[in-house]
């Protein structure tokens, strides 16, 4: 059955229409005009290989992130037991996942695993053995299904932390999105600064205040030998020339608080016009900084950040009221960027940067001048050689090419896809498929006219005999495509995309489009007029 | 009528050219599996292998030695640096081999050894890419998944639809997932798995008489090897854009591979008087100027990607330059002898379908 000339031209046409509707204003800049408020607002998005920008593949430390959570259950549990009257030794984080603590008198075992079953349902007793004086070590893990919960929660605060730090950045249309693994990937087009944005959004501002270790001897540290529950690490300190230098000093392992309580930080300076970050906590933080500082009043507090201890003040008195401060004789721009990630949020666990891909600005541009210049030219090399080789046929060809290449913008714009430079490779791969489909026809209409039959007859066995060879060919290009589409990434699902667009869009001009023209000439040229192929 | 290249009366006798073009295949996958035996595997991006790599464009000519001298300070492990592009366009790419470097420590150390080693020249650094161990080891195993089921899928899809047999292609479909699936219980690695899957494909064409299918997925393997040789060979690195071209290469070589097929099957019904030898040489020959038409053409637009299109996109084109001009060359030479060789040894009767398959759609 076939459907009649003018039913074919409407749809045609409607397809030209829809084509032009999106790609028009995604090409052209309308904005003022009639059209520009007619027509649907559509545009063509640029990936970041060609518009310049960075993308970043982060890793969250889950490991570390969980350890950090099992810190503070011990610091929840001892409270908790503390006013309870329940004595509580050394809560300590073993293998990252597993809390070991002792209770200090083996009678009140019933009371704390009261108080566990009842304040703590989320973790569970993993083992418990008797020591000599009737002490009882405990050993809590989180369950399973807590511990799947805390991992996703790692993640999910880790990505509202880093969108907090972008957005105070200000890159406009930032696109964070999770994956698999804990992963987080994270688009920053037409970003000016990378090396500035990597800082800030590498930087794990992992804050942790931890005792200091005064009794350690630093030069037997420094040979290696330590204390078990203690650590080595470097104090940054700027000296009044400007250069950093770093002191050792002994920390206690455990962590006493970290900084995913602050609600605020902010830029001061002292009476010596040094700059210094002041922190807020929210109440939970308020109260556990009042308790460390009650409880260790006397000692040095190290504020360690990422790793390095900044400053480790004296504490001198239990400090309420939830304020606490970072000196480390920063200069006002460290002061400025450290209070922005802080404020921002900490980072609940390290992040890694597993993968980054900057390009500059420069090299987007020229890379869509030389791209569409390679466009163009074969392109343009195309439609000469068309013309030449099946001469008034070879018009109809051209003519379905252009018409498929709107059709590829359109469809561009209208579904929202990114263009890639490996996209205007896929188009100037289309323009061959398409040609292909086209050279099909004819070259299979030239056989059937050699053949004797008339153009009429040949235009008809030509179109439905190549049919079944383009279709079999374009369906094994788009099973390329798709499996293309479903692994890759970025730029390269840009080739997809433009690939099968290219092909769907082949199928319709390349076929449908293009006899309208030959049925066309049939009906109303001169009777006994050779066809021009 | 326009113009012609090739006259409609030819009739060139390819099928008796086809142990010189075995030969020439032969030569060129010979020379690339050297290459990469004796380079001990492809050569892997950073895509791949994980690294870094960083372009840079400086504002005035620079020799590429004072450029490898002046990061020599830098010491950034396994540094390699080679000039991208032309000469005029100054522009270098600085590769390191370690990922566990932070990129915006290297970026600050390639500044300064470039501040104080080519004082007075500008630079810009126009690209950094890094990519961890970890994310390096998944993109190869995602990149190995997608040409393996690029693979199953096409094959499947020849032997249902081509052939009109849909079961067969089922029973090959279970085969082969179930066989990849012990395999990969087995812990095999990725690649090997890869080449499994091909071997266990062609196994089960052969058993399952699925000539057509068989020739089309020899023929694409031709095309994906010959091209990863040549990388091989002109020291290219493979990365994720070259899988995508891969892919492509492979659509594009069954693409046309299909068409002589398609000619060769309708010939097979209509022309019963004919040997099958000389129906695939009447079907080459009639497919002929349409294989070189679309063939030229896209190399033509190719061509002007791989000398116009840029740094960035070079090797990518490059990858599709020499894998569809080997496609052609395989949908010829190789993919419609395979299917008269297959009618000798496996005892595939191709002619049968003059008597059963009339229902070819």
């Amino acid at each position: 059955m076939k459907m009649s000339l003018r039913i074919r031209i409407v749809l045609a046409v409607i397809g030209l229409l829809l084509g032009g509707l999106y790609a028009l204003p995604a090409l052209t800049n309308l904005q003022g005009t009639f059209l520009g408020k007619v027509l649907p607002e559509s545009e063509i998005r640029l990936g970041l290989d060609l518009r310049g920008g960075m993308h970043l593949t982060l890793g969250v430390d889950i490991p570390r992130g969980v350890a950090n959570t099992m810190a503070q259950f011990g610091q929840d549990i001892r409270s908790e037991a503390q006013d309870e009257g329940i004595f509580i030794l050394r809560p300590q984080v073993v293998n990252d996942v597993k809390l070991e603590f002792t209770l200090a008198r083996g009678a009140q075992q019933d009371d704390l695993e009261r108080m566990l079953r009842n304040r703590f349902d989320n973790l569970q007793i993993l083992s418990k053995e008797t020591q000599e004086a009737g002490q009882i070590r405990y050993a809590v893990g989180m369950t399973q299904q807590y511990r799947a919960h805390v991992e996703d929660l790692l993640v999910e605060q880790a990505i509202k932390t880093i969108r907090n730090r972008i957005d105070q950045f200000g890159v406009a249309e930032p696109d964070i999105r999770r994956q698999a693994d804990g992963r987080i990937q994270v688009q920053l087009p037409g970003l000016q600064d990378p090396e500035r944005a990597v800082a800030i959004i590498g930087q794990t501002a992992h804050l942790e205040f931890k005792l200091v270790d005064d009794q350690a001897d630093i030069d037997r540290a420094l040979r290696g030998i330590l204390p078990p529950d203690a650590e080595l690490a470097s104090m940054h300190t700027r000296n009044p020339d400007g250069s950093v230098s770093q002191t050792p000093i002994v920390i206690k392992r455990d962590t006493l608080m970290t900084g995913e309580f602050i609600t605020d930080a902010r830029v001061s300076f002292d009476q010596f016009n040094q700059a210094y970050v002041g922190l807020n906590f929210n109440a939970r933080g308020s109260r556990l900084f009042e308790r460390i500082t009650g409880e260790n009043t006397g000692r040095r507090l190290a504020i360690v950040l990422d790793g390095n201890v900044h400053s480790a003040p004296v504490i001198q008195e239990r400090i309420a009221g939830g304020r606490a401060s970072i000196t480390g004789r920063f200069t006002t721009e460290e002061a400025t960027d450290l209070a922005l990630v802080l404020r921002a949020g900490a980072l609940p666990a390290p992040v890694h940067i597993m993968e980054e891909r900057t390009v500059g600005p420069s090299l987007g541009r020229e890379s869509i001048e030389r791209g569409l210049q390679a466009a163009l030219i074969g392109g343009a090399l195309i439609l000469v050689f068309m013309l030449v080789y099946y001469s008034m046929s070879g018009i109809v060809a051209n003519a379905v090419l252009c018409l498929n290449i709107l059709l590829v913008m359109a469809g561009l714009a209208a579904f929202g896809a990114t263009l890639t430079l490996p996209g205007i490779a896929g188009i100037i791969l289309t323009i061959g498929i398409a040609v292909d489909a086209n050279v099909l026809i004819f070259e299979r209409i030239r056989e059937e006219i050699r053949r004797g039959l008339t153009p009429a007859i040949a235009i008809d066995e030509g179109y439905s005999r190549a049919l079944k060879a383009i279709l079999d060919a374009n369906i094994t290009t788009i099973i390329a495509a798709i499996v293309l589409y479903q692994f890759g990434t970025g730029p390269i699902r840009g080739f997809a995309v433009t690939l099968s667009l290219g092909i769907l869009a082949s199928m319709f001009t390349a076929i449908f489009v293009s006899r309208i023209f030959f049925d066309f000439w049939l009906k109303w040229r001169k009777p006994g007029t050779p066809l021009s192929i | 009528m326009g113009l012609q290249i090739i006259r409609p009366d030819t009739r060139i006798n390819f099928l008796k050219m086809r142990y010189g073009a075995f030969l020439i295949s032969g030569l060129l996958i010979l020379a690339g599996l050297l290459s990469l035996v004796v380079k001990g595997g492809p050569q892997l991006g950073i895509d791949f292998s994980g690294g870094m790599i960083i372009q840079i464009k400086f504002d005035q000519p620079v020799e590429l030695s004072r450029v490898q001298q002046a990061l020599r300070d830098a010491d950034l492990p396994g540094l390699g640096v080679q000039r991208f592009g032309t000469a005029q366009d100054n522009e270098f790419l600085v590769r390191t081999s370690s990922s566990d470097l932070v990129s915006d420590e290297v970026r600050r150390d390639i500044q300064n050894s470039l501040d104080q080693n080519l004082a007075g020249v500008g630079f810009d650094i126009q690209r950094l890419e890094m990519v961890g161990p970890r994310v390096g080891a998944d993109l190869r195993a995602q990149a190995m998944e997608a040409l393996f089921y690029a693979i199953l899928l096409i094959a499947i899809y020849i032997s249902g639809r081509f052939e009109q047999r849909w079961f067969p292609a089922v029973i090959m479909a279970a085969g082969l997932t179930g066989g990849i699936a012990a395999l990969r219980w087995l812990g095999l690695p990725m690649e090997l798995l890869v080449v499994a899957a091909l071997l266990i494909t062609i196994g089960l064409c052969w058993k399952l008489k699925l000539s057509y299918a068989l020739g089309a997925v020899v023929a694409l393997v031709h095309d994906v090897f010959i091209t990863l040789g040549m990388f091989s060979l002109l020291n290219k690195d493979l990365d994720l854009a070259i899988i995508a071209a891969f892919l492509t290469i492979i659509g594009y070589s069954l693409n046309d591979t299909i068409i002589v097929y398609d000619r060769i099957r309708e010939n097979i019904r209509d022309k019963v008087d004919m040997t099958l030898p000389k129906v695939i040489n009447l079907s080459i020959n009639q497919t002929l100027s349409r294989t070189i038409l679309t063939s030229g053409t896209t190399l033509m637009v190719v061509l002007c990607l791989v000398l116009l299109g840029g740094g960035v996109i070079h090797d990518f084109a490059l990858a599709l330059l020499i894998g569809i001009a080997v496609g052609t060359f395989s949908s010829i030479f190789i993919a419609s002898p395979i299917l008269l060789g297959l009618s000798k040894i496996a005892d595939v009767d191709l002619e049968a379908e003059r008597a059963t398959d009339t229902v070819a759609v």
